[in-house]
């Protein structure tokens, strides 16, 4: 066992590992469209903020000018969109469009809510990097946003987001 | 004037700045966005930065708003934007909300009272999370609040939640600290008098359309009365922020005492003491940083077992590990 790696040092305390290592992750979490059950975004929002992030929470019945504008003053490095109302397939397109209309391009878009799967492939073909369902573990979402912003911030070569 | 550039910076990393600075300040929002990001990590590109930006900063006026969590500052301060820009100034905001100390996360939900404000362009809403540090929060607030103001924000409001030190030293920050209450809070008003209350050049009690609000404004004015008599009297203003009842004349108010600012010697002191607030914020950031990170070396743990084993004092090694901080290079 001596070749072992070695356990992991104790992490540092976050107001002093922050100053030193790159800054917390910064996500914004929007709820387009007419549907007002935002418990889901909560819910994400919560464990992204457990999981060490800032989360920056819109509200409900948001247009998907104000979700970009939001994106862009808050710079956002991921958006996540919660929709329940069937109106992805309508919403996301104009949410991307604002997106790249304000040079967003590289913000890291993934929608959560009740998806059909048959609707996947067109969502992840604009440019969607990710779609998580009904019943998705949350451990999931929270890996996700923390590999597509470490890889963002590689490209962009910024630091890398600490582990939490 | 130029300055050499210190050792471990890189001249690189400071041209990046330097270039983000100018382009938020010549207009482009996502710049901005950028450079408010830049500074809120503090570091040798956030000191370039607002080296760069701080010269043409200094036109606006800045608004601190404070007080305990429900009583309504992310309302009023979007009614508030809403009012500035109805007389023709561009606002930016601040929206500070607490870091977990336990995770490091924030949840930020400023914006959910300041949706309508995301359409128009006058107007730039940033939320930003206290990430812990001693006089860390006061320090980038103060950054940020130079960058919106160098970008053309003539007004801008900071709201804070109006407890801890920290908060409190935001408040002194600004030209005008507002001071929101609500009605029927009883010993909040108590609470007040402690600190909050002298930091106030203008006092609000919002949601004044609950019973009793009349007592909470009445207890207020009663307590101000109480005060030594000013060249400045905080006014006690009612609101009903979510219908916008009340809300031009806090901003009445707001333009009388820059007005006041600008006419009497109070200016010149209050912009000394913001001035003196200011470094000392920024400093006590610093130092908490390297005194956190010193006190992580290996080093040191053969004198905490001293301490844990009572065998010395803690007051002793803290004067240690004081001594041994180097301070001669840059943050």
């Amino acid at each position: 066992m001596s070749d072992a790696p070695p356990p992991p040092a104790a992490p540092a305390r976050p107001e002093t590992a922050r100053a030193a290592l790159a800054p917390p992750i910064r996500v914004l979490v929007a709820k387009p469209g007419l549907d007002g059950h935002d418990r889901g975004a909560k819910v994400v929002a919560r464990a992204l903020r457990d999981a060490g992030m800032e989360v920056v929470y819109t509200g409900i019945r948001q247009t998907p000018a104000t979700i970009a504008e939001a994106a862009l003053q808050e710079d956002a490095e991921a958006v996540g969109l919660s929709i329940l109302s069937g109106a992805h397939l309508t919403l996301v397109p104009r949410v991307l469009e604002e997106l790249r209309a304000r040079g967003l391009d590289d913000v890291v878009l993934w929608v959560g809510g009740i998806i059909p799967a048959a609707d996947v492939p067109a969502l992840r073909a604009l440019g969607v990097a990710a779609v998580f369902g009904p019943g998705s573990p949350m451990a999931d979402t929270v890996q996700f946003v923390q590999e597509a912003v470490a890889a963002r911030r590689a490209a962009s070569g910024a630091p890398r987001p600490s582990a939490p | 004037m130029t300055q050499p550039t210190p050792p471990g910076r890189s001249p690189a990393a400071s041209a990046v700045a330097r270039a983000l600075v100018e382009r938020a300040l010549a207009g482009e929002r996502r710049a901005l966005a950028r450079l408010l990001s830049l500074l809120e990590a503090r570091g040798p590109e956030a000191a370039t930065a607002l080296r760069a930006l701080y010269p043409r900063a200094g036109a606006a006026h800045v608004v601190g708003l404070t007080g305990p969590p429900g009583s309504g500052k992310s309302t009023l301060v979007a009614a508030l934007a809403r009012e500035f820009r109805r007389r023709g100034a561009r606002v930016g905001i601040l929206a500070v909300d607490p870091t977990s100390p336990y995770s490091g996360g924030a949840l930020l939900g400023d914006r959910v009272r300041m949706t309508d404000l995301a359409a128009d362009d006058g107007v730039f809403v940033r939320s930003v999370a206290t990430r812990g540090a001693v006089g860390g929060l006061a320090a980038a607030t103060l950054a940020l609040a130079a960058a919106l103001d160098a970008a053309g924000y003539s007004r801008i409001l900071i709201e804070t939640v109006g407890v801890g030190q920290d908060e409190v030293a935001v408040a002194r920050l600004a030209h005008t600290t507002v001071v929101v209450s609500v009605p029927g809070l009883g010993d909040e008003v108590q609470a007040l008098k402690a600190g909050l209350l002298e930091t106030a050049d203008l006092l609000v009690v919002n949601k004044a359309d609950r019973p009793e609000a009349e007592r909470t404004v009445a207890e207020l004015r009663l307590l101000q009365s109480l005060a030594a008599p000013a060249a400045w009297q905080p006014p006690v203003l009612a609101t009903v922020a979510t219908r916008g009842d009340g809300v031009a004349a806090v901003v009445d108010a707001v333009e009388a005492h820059r007005e006041y600012l600008a006419a009497s010697e109070a200016g010149p002191r209050r912009a000394l003491e913001r001035a003196r607030a200011g470094v000392l914020a920024a400093a006590e950031s610093c130092l908490a940083t390297r005194l956190a990170a010193a006190a992580r070396a290996p080093g040191w743990e053969a004198a905490y077992q001293a301490v844990a084993a009572h065998e010395r004092s803690p007051y002793d090694v803290a004067a240690e590990l004081l001594a041994a901080l180097d301070l001669t290079t840059e943050a």
